[in-house]
């Protein structure tokens, strides 16, 4: 999991005691009023740090966790408007902003909620309870007999509003962790699909996201990448671009290249025009052998991430074995508006502007860069079009730097092209699976054995292009975190089965093909493909009922629940895969899959309905059927909006999405060679959520990948019996199954 | 050398100053007129993002020359309404709740006004053509034909 702690001694010291008492509330509130000047803290153990309460009684949340296109905001508002009994219009939220908002780590790994919200909640559940006993104080009536509602503290008929109490001044308590927070039972604004608060001004234009940010003076900038990936730059021809209207500067600083106008179009023209030439480099694999590539690079280290039993003995034991090897493709975070940002440099301070899913990481990463003190730099987020993953909101803010510095830190726009997105934003790894388990004399599982070959690490900061290509700092930069799942490629590649022997061991790759990094659902998505799909073969081949089969191996009593739902939601049949009496050339099918989060958090359960062409090998999804368990939620609608998207968008990388490339670079350079999932060919998604209200919330914004391409393939077995296990589900390799069947 | 340009956008007769008259319509909304409606998303026509109605007709403003369109009207995002009035198709897409990131929202208004002011009642299959050539990265296709479908429902 990407969960984070902070490794600071100081937090870990106070974490847990931070019962504060009254007085010195009250002593820090009368001292407040004066006190308003004072620089905002961004502790993230400080009430202050996320939550503020100004002198007409606003509240605003300051969050470290940004929305990426999720609607994160409207679910934090809800979560401080219920905990301080506020209507919604009075609380507004400040994201991503580093001389305001805590670094709560890069916004990932579906936690904004589960650990960035309940942060959150709890820095305000501190706040009411401070409140409620200063107020005590104040109108001299127990806390126990207090009413609290819309911002004001009532008890024995006299009344006192937040904003009196602390209104402008700062709380100055640390979180207490143990501050009661509201009973689910009593919410109101919790648990309701509250409409998106942005949704008004995107719809009509008003909206601005970071390409729409623009400053005086600004001026435009474009990059001009290698040719090939390793590419030294060995000229330019400055006077190619002699006359490009708007045209101002050629930007060259080791392998790095760039061009700034005082128009967009400017620069875009000069950064057609600018001749360069580039040395030759040729250091990628070859696409039709990469998987021997993976197959045989260098393993720094194996990970055992589970072991039951003895495996070994288990299978070599075994009366009959079954094996399979699964891969899946390396592929794009495809945003549709491609990386933008803004860098000034004024009197030696940075400030950038971006879409960055992680502003106080790349803060870091800007000052390690430029060579500059952290102090020195500021960065703010603003939205920008999707984001999935480390896309190339970063290496533009990077880009935007260098041709900042180069214009004497004028204020520099860089707007990534399509072609800069798609050729250099971090890619997911290819990833390959091999998987054996062994059948007993009576046809029962004893054991199963699966090796992932996956890079390792992979959490830490992206090495910012700009960095890499001028040749300036490469040093690494300390982190105030650790992670849960350090080698995120490997998480949930154990099972949530119970076999008597299993063992799974992850081969951590000292590298791979492309700058990589993780787009939605890292590891678990490629790992439960492998995984959900092998369990269907081992239940084909024992003749079972997929969802039977994964039944009678799940000690989980929440998990067997999902899948009773889900069966009745999806009118599922019991009886084995493939289905029998198939007849004519499109042929229709039933998979299911099902996945523990992480093995430790959000449950999702789907059955997919697919329909194949055998003529054509073309696998058309109409309809997918999903049960989703994310324990409490906040805002029902907003979950479903991210369920849905989770599907389409993994349809899509599951029947399309592959990265093309040859020695020297990628080039599926746009659309139209890295296609994705159009109108015509989405499936319908039909979703019961599963309401906890009195357990904690988990994340939402992944999980319901995972089982998307391991039910595809599965309903594809049950059409024709044929296997698919190398993702994208493309039709030439849905043919060559059919064939090779 | 800088030449002056006269267009008709939202209704209004407006001049803008470039300095090269084959700009795209796009950048000339975007940078000299400050829309946010219309929006880059390739440059090459393949995703919708940029689209706005040219004679009431949808185009690829990111590939359309700004000398094509003197003469006609132009219609953004920000002409079809606002947070205070929107349009009935903006109103349908806040109802659905039709929007993740909002970044495609521009061309998938933009297509879906244009297929509603000639087809009053579509089906799921016309919105889907219609709406064929406008890519949506988030996955939420499903409401935007909702969102279709409701503005149909309340012309």
């Amino acid at each position: 999991m990407l969960d984070f702690v902070s490794t600071r001694r100081e937090v870990l010291k106070t974490g847990g005691q931070l019962l504060v008492s009254f007085t010195l509330a009250e002593r820090a509130c009368a001292a407040l009023a004066q006190s308003s000047a004072r620089k905002k803290t961004v502790a993230s153990d400080e009430v202050d740090g996320f939550l503020s309460i100004d002198a007409d009684g606003q509240v605003t949340i300051y969050t470290g966790k940004v929305d990426l296109g999720t609607g994160l905001p409207t679910a934090l508002t809800q979560i401080v408007a219920e905990e301080l009994d506020l209507p919604l219009d009075r609380v507004k939220l400040i994201q991503g902003d580093t001389a305001l908002t805590p670094d709560q780590g890069p916004t990932w790994g579906s936690i904004s909620i589960q650990i960035g919200g309940m942060r959150i909640r709890q820095a305000a559940a501190t706040a009411r309870k401070a409140l409620a006993e200063i107020a005590a104080e104040r109108l001299g009536v127990p806390t126990t007999e207090l009413r609290i509602e819309n911002g004001m503290i009532t008890g024995h008929g006299r009344s006192v509003s937040y904003a009196e109490l602390v209104g402008g001044g700062t709380f100055s308590l640390k979180i207490d962790n143990n501050a009661p927070t509201k009973n689910p039972s009593t919410y109101s604004v919790v648990g309701k699909s509250v409409a998106r608060l942005d949704i008004p001004e995107k719809a009509t234009g008003r909206f601005s996201y970071m390409h729409d940010f623009r400053v005086p003076g600004m001026l435009h900038g474009r990059v001009v990448r290698p040719l090939a990936i390793g590419a030294r730059l060995e000229s330019v021809d400055e006077s190619s671009v002699n006359g490009v209207p708007g045209f101002l500067k050629v930007v060259r600083e080791g392998n790095f290249l760039g061009v700034v106008a005082t128009t967009e179009w400017g620069a875009i023209q000069a950064s057609r025009k600018l001749r360069a030439t580039w040395s030759d480099w040729k250091g990628l694999p070859e696409r039709a052998h990469l998987w021997e590539h993976v197959r045989t690079t260098k393993i720094n280290s194996d990970l055992v991430t589970s072991n039951v039993g003895d495996s070994g003995r288990a299978l070599s034991g075994s009366p009959k074995r079954i094996s399979a090897t699964y891969d899946f493709a390396t592929q794009t975070h495809g945003s549709i508006g491609p990386s933008c940002a803004v860098v000034k440099i004024d009197e030696g301070r940075l400030t950038c502007w971006s879409a960055s899913q992680a502003t106080h990481r790349l803060r870091r990463q800007l000052a390690a860069m430029m060579d500059v003190p952290l102090d020195a730099v500021h960065c703010l987020y603003i939205e920008g079009s999707g984001c999935y993953g480390r896309n190339g909101h970063e290496d533009a803010a990077g880009d935007a730097a260098l041709l900042s510095r180069a214009m004497g830190g004028r204020p520099v726009r860089v707007q990534w092209m399509r072609a800069d997105e798609h050729g250099w934003d971090p890619k997911s790894p290819p990833v390959l699976v091999d998987l054996r388990a062994g059948v007993d004399e009576e046809g029962k599982i004893i054991a199963w054995e699966s090796e992932f070959f996956v890079p390792e690490e992979g959490l830490g900061p992206v090495p910012l292009i700009a960095a890499t290509l001028a040749g300036m700092s490469a040093q690494p930069i300390t982190e105030p975190y650790r992670y849960n799942i350090p080698n995120i490629m490997t998480a949930n590649s154990a099972i949530p089965y119970t076999f008597p022997n299993i063992r799974t061991v992850a081969h951590l790759l000292a590298e791979t093909p492309f700058r990589w990094s993780w787009i939605r659902s890292p590891g678990r998505l490629q790992n439960t493909f492998a995984n959900e799909c092998f369990v269907d073969e081992l239940a084909a081949f024992a003749g079972a009922d997929p969802l039977d089969f994964r039944l009678g191996h799940l000690n989980d009593p929440r998990g067997a629940e999902l899948l009773a739902r889900l069966a009745a939601l999806a009118k599922w049949e019991k009886r084995p895969s493939p289905r029998k009496g198939v007849k004519g050339d499109v042929v229709t099918g039933r998979g299911i899959s099902y996945v523990k989060f992480d093995l430790a958090r959000t449950y999702v359960g789907a059955v997919a309905e697919i329909e194949v062409d055998r003529r054509t090998g073309e696998v058309r999804v109409e309809r997918f059927l999903v049960v989703h368990d994310c324990g409490q939620l906040i805002n029902p609608d907003g979950v479903a909006n991210q369920i849905e998207g989770n599907i389409i968008q993994t349809v899509s990388r599951t029947l399309k999405e592959e990265i093309l490339f040859d020695r020297s670079a990628v080039t599926s350079l746009h659309w139209a060679t890295y296609p994705i999932l159009t109108f015509p060919e989405v499936p319908e998604v039909i979703i019961e959520l599963i309401d906890r209200p009195n357990e904690k919330p988990w994340g939402a914004g992944e999980p319901a990948a995972t089982i998307v391409p391991s039910a595809i393939s599965n309903a594809v077995f049950d059409a024709l019996g044929v296997r698919l296990r190398s993702v994208p589900f493309t039709p030439a390799k849905v043919l060559a199954a059919i064939e090779g069947n | 050398m800088p030449t002056s340009v006269s267009l008709d956008v939202n209704g209004r007769a407006v001049t803008i100053e470039v300095d090269d008259s084959g700009v795209p319509l796009l950048y000339a909304l975007r940078d000299n007129l400050e829309l946010k409606g219309p929006r880059f998303g390739c440059g090459l026509g393949q995703c919708g993002a940029c689209a706005v109605l040219l004679d009431g007709e949808p185009v690829f403003s990111c590939e359309t020359p700004l000398a094509k369109v003197a003469n006609k009207k132009i219609v953004t995002l920000e002409g079809l309404g606002s947070p205070e009035q929107p349009s009935p198709v903006q109103q349908a897409f806040i109802d659905e709740q039709a929007a993740q990131c909002g970044y495609c929202l521009n061309g998938m208004i933009i297509h879906a006004t244009a297929l509603l002011a000639k087809t009053k009642s579509p089906t799921v299959p016309q919105i889907k053509k219609a709406l064929a050539d406008n890519l949506c990265r988030c996955g939420t296709h499903l409401r935007i034909i909702r969102a279709v479908q409701r503005a149909a429902r309340n012309a």
